[in-house]
């Protein structure tokens, strides 16, 4: 049965800015494996995520999507036991080498949770805690970052008169953006967004992913979701995972409407997953 | 619904009432022997209540007098003992939540902790005496803040412990994703969001040691007279309390009343303090 596709996007809308410019490569995956503990998660995985695109990670419940979103930020390192072999190039360097400094690799790697995760402060220092960080501001300089990101999340214009307001106070649609402005201010070169829209209501979903389309002309973007109309909304790129491998990985359109393997047409028509 | 539902539904009933009946008489059986305990100390230490308790230091038998040198003595000793182990318990608190993981070093700490946390306090009493009062061969407020903060430490470990525990990982993972180093995510972001929970435990810890009297026995002893030197030895109100509940002279006793008013009001206050802060400021 060839079901109609039903996210398919109408003919003649553009998918970026230069749609058929090849983009070059911002993150290059080459034979990763990962390993929790003796549980293989990912196995012989490489792809490319494309500088200033969209990549989207679709595949059932633990496929390892996740998974390979914590290791371009080394989140897993958190974790003894968690362990990562291969190479990813990041800006011509391994990331997974040592002697790689984390914490700066994480700032300009930032990463959106699927949860909400709004610091016990204010909204102000939730945006602030991250720039402090790395840069030395004056109170000017960083009101007016704090303003720069806050309106680049979508969010500004609902709390610009409550930044002193504490962050948990927020919904959690506005949380989820609090922490998209908390991700932009610190200006990373990669953001990685794990499941972002899975505890939101449909409006903020489309907040966010209209805001995942706008980040895209200055940032690397991959995310992970469930939601396989969300990965043709939002993505130039998507990549089916199944048991830790990759089964397919191409131009969204094409994998959406003629996937080259039985299994990804399968999942993204429904009929498993 | 059929005889056989409605039987079963009503049999329910009858447990659900009985099983309630049983709680609320077991609760009533508790709470009237706190109240008769604070009957009997309300109406006896209010009686005993003059306002030379806070001007005078403890009298001779027979003579007029107060508290005055006992209240300083355990004000001092509790807060130099607790303005000493709090860091000592959070920094270990934190250690432990954080650092530590499965290891044998946070795991024997762990144990030892738990050794301490539950340890006769007269035993640490005990401890300081040997190895600090033997040694400089004389009673001192320093010994005593020793003795107390010894037994304060180990409750501030764990309530710090238990309180970072319950801060969701993605918390802790979002800051790092922003690139913060591990003590800035801990002083600013996890520390913080359970802040309340850990001053409520330095709170109850500082309610726990204001009442110890064995320790402050060998370490503290007592003074009869006014001193604010914690190299000498000081009065305590729980000491005073022990000395004078015990002694035949009916205005001694009287002030032992005063005394453990005073105690059990600073306590109650500490933990309504503590109960407040937490609400307000507790992990979500």
């Amino acid at each position: 049965m060839n079901s109609p596709i039903p996210f398919a996007r109408p003919q003649g809308v553009p998918r970026s800015a230069s749609p058929d410019a090849p983009a070059a490569p911002k993150m290059s995956i080459r034979h990763l494996d990962f390993h929790y503990g003796a549980f293989h998660a990912l196995k012989d995985v490489s792809l490319d995520v494309g500088e200033k695109r969209v990549t989207a990670f679709i595949g059932p419940s633990g496929c390892g999507k996740s998974t390979l979103l914590r290791v371009l930020n080394r989140m897993y390192s958190l974790y003894p036991g968690q362990r990562a072999t291969g190479e990813v190039l990041f800006n011509g360097n391994d990331l997974l080498g040592p002697g790689v400094d984390l914490n700066l690799l994480r700032a300009k790697v930032g990463m959106v949770f699927q949860k909400p995760t709004p610091f016990p402060m204010s909204i102000r220092d939730n945006v602030a805690f991250g720039v402090s960080l790395y840069e030395r501001l004056s109170p000017r300089e960083m009101n007016e970052r704090v303003e720069w990101a806050l309106t680049k999340a979508a969010l500004w214009g609902e709390v610009k008169d409550k930044l002193g307001q504490s962050g948990m106070a927020l919904s959690g649609g506005q949380q989820q953006r609090l922490c998209i402005a908390r991700a932009v201010a610190v200006q990373p070169e990669v953001v990685l967004f794990d499941e972002p829209t899975s505890a939101l209501d449909p409006i903020s979903t489309a907040k966010i992913e209209e805001l995942i389309a706008e980040l895209k002309s200055d940032y690397t973007i991959a995310i992970v979701t469930h939601n396989m109309q969300q990965a043709a909304r939002v993505s130039d790129y998507t990549a089916y995972m199944y048991l830790g491998e990759l089964v397919e990985f191409g131009e969204t359109d094409e994998v959406f409407l003629k996937p080259r393997r039985k299994k990804t047409e399968d999942y993204i028509t429904g009929r498993f997953g | 619904m059929s005889a056989t539902r409605t039987s079963i539904y009503r049999r329910r009933l009858l447990v659900n009432r009985f099983n309630l009946l049983v709680s609320l008489l077991t609760m009533a059986f508790g709470m009237a022997f706190l109240f008769w305990i604070l009957i009997v100390l309300f109406g006896n230490g209010f009686a005993a209540l003059s306002p030379t308790l806070f001007t005078q230091s403890t009298p001779p038998p027979g003579g007029a007098g107060g508290l005055a040198n006992a209240i300083f003595g355990s004000a001092a000793i509790v807060a130099v003992a607790t303005f000493v182990g709090t860091p000592v318990g959070i920094l270990a608190g934190i250690y432990l939540a954080e650092f530590g993981g499965d290891g044998w070093i946070a795991r024997s700490t762990r144990f030892v902790n738990d050794i301490l946390l539950s340890a006769p306090s007269i035993v640490i009493g005990l401890f300081v005496y040997t190895v600090y009062v033997a040694d400089v061969r004389h009673f001192s407020g320093w010994a005593g803040s020793a003795a107390l903060g010894l037994i304060a430490v180990p409750v501030v470990v764990r309530t710090t412990e238990d309180m970072l525990r319950l801060v969701p990982a993605s918390l802790r993972e979002a800051a790092v994703a922003l690139g913060a180093p591990m003590w800035k995510v801990i002083l600013k972001v996890t520390l913080r969001a359970v802040r309340g929970g850990v001053v409520t435990g330095v709170l109850l810890a500082v309610a726990r040691i204001s009442g110890e009297t064995a320790p402050l026995l060998f370490t503290a002893l007592s003074n009869q007279f006014w001193s604010a030197d914690m190299n000498a030895p000081m009065a305590t109100l729980p000491v005073v309390i022990f000395q004078f509940a015990m002694s035949p002279f009916d205005d001694w006793k009287a002030l032992a009343w005063a005394g453990a008013l005073l105690i059990t009001l600073a306590v109650l206050v500490l933990n309504v303090l503590a109960r407040t802060v937490f609400r307000q400021a507790g992990p979500r």
